[in-house]
């Protein structure tokens, strides 16, 4: 019996590495008040990926996690978590998901040991045998050991939120779904945390993670998808995200108002001077015309080149707004 | 941050595959298999497991503060009628208003009068002042927090998502809010009995019908009395769980159950709505009193009992339909 389902999900795992860990068709979320929080949305998370879940506040992330998690039912639409329909199969999907979604909430009158023997002990697939060393585990795993038989009101948000990812690795899971896992975390605690994920990432774990950090989507994630106002409007490799982004020509010179003007001249479009950094859009030629054209100007050049899009530069160009608040 | 490689070794325990589970996630497949296989184990015992939610909930429950004090202000109500009855008796004036009448209805009276003769009577004098608000009341607040509770606090989610299964963490609440009515009944009876063997003196028992029976009997009765006040509980119980799975606000829940227990007590008293009354979950609660007779008298025994279980039935399902359907927001 037990080999046999040990086969199956050997051969499952491996057609799964090609797989998505998560796919939605068309999932959408009315809520009662007629407000849209999600519309037709089209995620697919390959398996082992990193994945980074973007968008401002407000632009449905948390509903589609906890669509995904099965707490909100879809006005229309599926999810596949695991390969198996959400919300019918929750009861064999989510032991194998490890989940922090909108922060921590705990039982402030119970120790911080005595939470996380709770939460285990409402997963019925989870052996009473181990569960003390589990625990124990997860607590060393988040840096809580020594904090693990204080109260957990008198937690701070930092050791509340490593507590409530110690919940999330109770067990070994396919799937980690984390929202704003560093929140509230010192900048020590945020790298704490990153090494986490990637460590748990390079274990085969497929790592689902929101945030609003941008870089630290960057350092961290393989993947991302980039949410505005209830809809999805890109997903894939980050690198290739980052690239989709034009870059920027820049010319650092000490005459910033010639080198704008021969710039013009030559069709670069956009150009903003800061001090002695002339920056554009590039156009679509050999960009070593343009330096030729700028030295023949009599413009002294200390230094060209295009900077590389950054992932935010991408973002504000997709979503044509910073981190606000969506209407 | 360190890593611990080895987790379910130290539990002796452990079978083959959670070791392999808790010790070796670094390749992909195997840590894989190994869960599944983790999972695959687990379904055989899964319904010992299952309690294991039970356990936690109730350790949860009894372990806070407001749940003792409930417990604590329980205890002292036999505490203050068993003095008061004492002190009265000392004076020498007579019984017939004691202090256990005001909430205790038609049977109250008859049975404080017999607590200086026998301290058993403070057991049904204390569970006859208690049962139309007290005990009650306590239920409420234990039930109404139960879901609301956990959904105003956020822990709803984790629980979900551990996955307890909303059908399973259902029924866990209501088999935790009725073991709270009976634990709830029993500390009464028992704070009853010790003050009342402490105060007065024990011995034979003069029934409602006249008769005498022993003391062991009595006791008997005692706690057949108990169990009936403790089943008299569960249609609140399940009213409780019902408003607890509407709100977010567990003071909410909380506030709405107490009031429609006092609502429910003061329709049960207007002569006009006579036609009503027998739907009233508290309109056969004092039946209890009848278990004090000789022969006992079962007929409003009964339907009390019918009562309870059609309004755990009704609210029951209600909750269970609310509670499956709802989405978790918090």
């Amino acid at each position: 019996m037990q080999e046999q389902s040990a086969a199956d999900t050997g051969a499952g795992g491996r057609a799964a590495t090609g797989a998505a860990v998560i796919s939605t068709r068309a999932l959408t979320k009315r809520y009662r008040g007629g407000q849209l929080a999600v519309d037709g949305l089209d995620l697919t998370v390959p398996a082992g990926s990193v994945f980074g879940f973007l968008g401002p506040n407000g632009s449905g992330k948390t509903t589609t996690i906890r669509m995904l998690m099965g707490l909100i039912e879809p006005t229309s639409g599926t999810a596949e978590v695991l390969g198996r329909p959400m919300p019918l199969a929750a009861r064999t999907v989510l032991p194998e998901v490890g989940a922090l979604i909108e922060g921590p909430a705990l039982y402030g009158f119970l120790s911080g040991r005595d939470n996380l023997l709770r939460y285990d002990a409402a997963d019925p697939t989870a052996d009473p045998r181990t569960r003390r060393a589990r625990v124990g585990v997860a607590l060393d795993r988040v840096g809580l050991t020594a904090a693990a038989g204080k109260k957990a009101k008198a937690y701070s948000l930092g050791m509340k939120q490593r507590l409530g990812l110690a919940s999330a690795l109770l067990r070994p899971r396919r799937l980690l779904v984390l929202d704003e896992p560093t929140n509230g975390l010192d900048p020590q605690g945020m790298r704490e945390i990153r090494a986490l994920v990637r460590e748990l990432a390079s274990d085969g774990t497929t790592v689902f993670l929101s945030s609003h950090l941008l870089d630290e989507i960057e350092q961290v994630c393989s993947h991302a998808a980039v949410m505005t106002q209830g809809r999805l409007i890109t997903q894939g490799p980050v690198a290739e995200l980052a690239a989709g982004a034009r870059g920027r020509l820049v010319v650092t010179t000490p005459d910033p108002a010639d080198a704008a003007r021969v710039l013009k001249e030559q069709g670069v479009g956009d150009v903003v001077v800061t001090e002695d950094r002339v920056t554009g859009e590039p156009p679509d030629r050999d960009l070593a015309e343009l330096n030729a054209a700028l030295v023949t100007a009599g413009v002294r050049v200390r230094g060209f080149g295009v900077e590389r899009a950054s992932l935010e530069d991408a973002f504000v160009a997709l979503t044509g707004e910073g981190f606000d608040v969506a209407g | 941050m360190s890593r611990v490689e080895q987790g379910g070794t130290t539990a002796g325990g452990a079978t083959t595959s959670e070791v392999t589970t808790t010790s070796d996630v670094t390749t992909t497949p195997d840590a894989t298999t190994a869960s599944h296989a983790g999972a695959g184990v687990g379904r055989a015992p899964s319904l010992v497991w299952t309690f294991g939610l039970f356990r936690s909930e109730l350790v949860t429950t009894f372990r806070r503060w407001r749940t003792l004090a409930l417990l604590a202000v329980l205890a002292a109500v036999p505490i203050l009628v068993g003095i008061a009855v004492k002190i009265e008796t000392g004076d020498g004036s007579s019984m017939g208003g004691g202090p256990g009448g005001g909430g205790g209805g038609g049977e109250g009276p008859a049975f404080i009068a017999q607590i200086t003769n026998n301290g058993l009577f403070l057991v049904f004098t204390a569970l006859a002042a208690t049962l139309p608000f007290f005990l009650p009341m306590a239920v409420g607040v234990v039930a109404g927090d139960a879901i609301a509770g956990e959904a105003g606090g956020g822990t709803l989610r984790y629980l979900l998502v551990a996955p307890a299964g909303r059908t399973r963490l259902l029924l866990t609440k209501y088999a935790t809010v009725m073991t709270f009515c009976l634990v709830a009944t029993l500390v009464v009876a028992a704070s009853a009995l010790a003050v009342g063997a402490l105060l007065f003196p024990l011995g034979e028992v003069t029934t409602i019908s006249g008769t005498r029976i022993g003391f062991g009997e009595g006791l008997f009765r005692a706690l057949l009395i108990a169990l009936a006040v403790a089943a008299s509980l569960i249609g609140i119980a399940a009213l409780g769980l019902f408003v607890s799975t509407l709100t977010n606000s567990g003071i909410a829940a909380m506030a709405t159950t107490v009031g429609l227990l006092i609502t429910v007590q003061i329709l049960d008293q207007i002569p006009q709505l006579d036609a009503l009354h027998p739907y009233f979950f508290s309109h056969y609660w004092l039946s209890f009193a009848d278990l004090m007779r000789e022969p006992v008298y079962w007929d409003e025994l009964q339907r009390n009992l019918g009562l309870q279980a059609l309004y755990a039935a009704v609210f029951g399902s209600a909750a269970w339909a609310r509670f499956t359907s709802r989405d978790i927001t918090t």
